[in-house]
């Protein structure tokens, strides 16, 4: 049975590369950064997804980092123990639970007038759905992923370490900063990767909410505010129409970059984890 | 010259503050999430919400029966197919954990486990929709399936791992053949851990809409037809929820009430198992 397992992976990339073939044969190497996407004369860069997941992903985790490590350090640290701790803990765990297609439902009704509100304030043209309200709730989504690893972590910093330090006269601020920061960093650092991970492969709600244009936008504020595209929710919405070939092969071979990019994440992540875990 | 005790314990005080106001601020939108869901939903879920299908545009009533009877028709489906496979495989890690098959499949389930939910998605087209030539119900449920892979396998192979020795050896030593051994005292034992990383992967994968776009599709008709595209929840309100019409929207807040009811019943089973069994997951 294990077998099996493995001969899933390799299925699904031999899948990937041999429906990409075509794609693969016809643009070559500069599909990854040829800016336009016209299925109609079949020309296909990937250059402004990669930069939609890119952006969305990294707003994303710039604004759940600071949650996550919270969560982290009050639940490994602070609180450890008892109901209000176990309270917080689960309502984590909830945030996790709850399905991504809600997330994006509940964005398209509350927060995508909340934006463009915001937006008309701040003089942008309002269209409400786009990237950075992309990128909000895909931080609420992924915020579970980075603490709960962070707050079993923080757990097992050696008590002799802290003790030592306490006895010097350090407040518990500067032991959290001077010691159990530097020893969790790098776990810590893998909770981001395992996050970002989510992050680029996350498609309803992305999908729902990001607006959908293959364009790339010519300014800053546009980039940041208005409409983008995602991989995973170009190939959402595409992929049942995909009418020739080649442009079924182009969405294939993003869903193989996609693949190739989290793989290659997770099992980093998932290396320096267990790295730490076994010291 | 360090600065004054005084303000460094402030700074301390300072710094616990601001941790706490971040921590317990992840709170509200979910809460606020919760309460907007159940406060639109409750409204719409009656007997005759659950009982009838979708109506046209325009006219009143109509439910979701279609959604609610797929969805579970092809999340048992695919708990059939997952469920010995994650179990056989998890018992295979935990009672070999040096061989090289067993290192090789631990990094595939840790790729599994990593796989974007769209890409299984477009696989399993491939492997399933295109040779049927038609998008169906099988095909979402073999997605299904293994998107459940990994947590069963990992649930399992965590649980045995932390049973004693002792145990195994007792049983061995009374002369049970090794695979008796396996069926009537390791797994027993280990049930409880098993059972939960199942209801937790039952409630990871149903309210998974990517990888059944391309597969199950959706169907605006009530069908048990395993081989004909069939309708599930989160399809039902990810469709729904993305169309013009205001009836539409209420069905759809009132699948998301159902779906979200449905997803936190089945975590609290989990929970429920595994805090009196106490089993680290």
């Amino acid at each position: 049975m294990s077998i099996f397992l493995v001969l899933i992976i390799i299925g699904v990339l031999i899948t990937l590369i041999v429906e990409s073939l075509p794609s693969i044969k016809s643009s070559g190497i500069k599909y990854l950064w040829g800016k336009v996407w016209d299925p109609v004369q079949n020309i296909y860069g990937a250059y402004p997804f990669l930069v939609g997941t890119l952006l969305t992903s990294f707003i994303a985790l710039i604004i759940s980092i600071p949650f996550s490590y919270a969560i982290a350090i009050y639940l490994g640290e602070y609180n450890p123990k008892g109901w209000l701790s176990d309270l917080l803990k689960n309502t984590v765990e909830l945030i996790a639970a709850v399905p991504s297609i809600i997330y994006g439902f509940w964005g398209l009704f509350i927060l995508v007038p909340l934006i463009r509100t915001l937006e008309i304030k701040l003089q942008i043209i309002p269209f409400g759905v786009g990237v950075f309200t992309a990128s909000i709730i895909l931080a609420v989504m992924i915020i579970p992923y980075g603490a709960s690893l962070g707050i079993t972590l923080i757990r097992m910093v050696p008590s002799p370490l802290k003790e030592g330090a306490y006895a010097l006269g350090a407040t518990r601020f500067e032991v959290i900063r001077k010691v159990i920061m530097p020893y969790t960093r790098t776990g810590l650092f893998a909770g981001v990767l395992l996050s970002l991970g989510r992050a680029l492969g996350e498609t309803m709600a992305v999908t729902m909410l990001i607006g959908n244009s293959t364009a790339i936008a010519d300014t800053f504020k546009n980039l940041i505010f208005g409409p983008g595209n995602t991989m995973a929710s170009v190939i959402a919405n595409e992929f049942a129409e995909a009418d020739h070939t080649l442009y079924l092969s182009a969405l294939i071979e993003l869903g193989l970059v996609l693949f190739a990019v989290t793989v290659v994440i997770n099992l980093i992540g998932k290396r320096i984890i267990t790295r730490f875990t076994n010291n | 010259m360090e600065p004054k005790i005084g303000m460094r314990n402030l700074k301390s005080s300072a710094f616990k503050g601001v941790i706490i106001f971040f921590a317990f601020v992840i709170t509200i939108p979910l809460i606020i999430i919760l309460l907007y869901i159940i406060k639109q939903g409750i409204t719409q879920v009656n007997w005759h919400f659950l009982t009838n299908v979708p109506a046209p545009p325009g006219e009143k009533g109509g439910g979701i029966a279609n959604a609610l009877v797929g969805s579970f028709i092809m999340v048992m489906l695919a708990a059939v197919a997952a469920v010995p496979i994650g179990m056989l495989a998890g018992i295979y890690l935990s009672e070999n954990p040096r061989t090289k098959l067993a290192y090789y499949s631990g990094l595939c389930v840790d790729i599994l486990q990593g796989v974007p939910s769209i890409v299984v998605g477009i696989v399993v087209y491939f492997w399933v929709v295109k040779p049927f030539g038609t998008f169906s119900a099988l095909g979402g449920s073999i997605a299904l399936a293994i998107m459940m892979l990994p947590i069963i396998i990992r649930s399992t192979e965590q649980t045995l791992k932390l049973l004693p020795d002792s145990l195994k050896e007792a049983a061995l030593s009374l002369g049970v053949p090794y695979h008796r051994v396996i069926l009537k005292v390791i797994v027993p034992c280990g049930f409880a851990g098993i059972l939960s990383g199942i209801t937790l992967s039952i409630a990871r994968v149903i309210g998974e809409t990517a990888p059944l776009l391309f597969t199950a599709l959706g169907n605006r008709f009530f069908s048990t037809n395993l081989t004909k595209p069939m309708e599930s929840l989160p399809h039902v309100i990810f469709n729904y929820a993305t169309s013009p019409y205001d009836d539409w929207h209420d069905l759809a807040w009132g699948a998301s009430f159902i779906l979200l009811v449905f997803v936190l019943t089945l975590n609290i089973v989990t929970k429920v198992i595994t805090r009196k069994w106490k089993i680290q997951l």
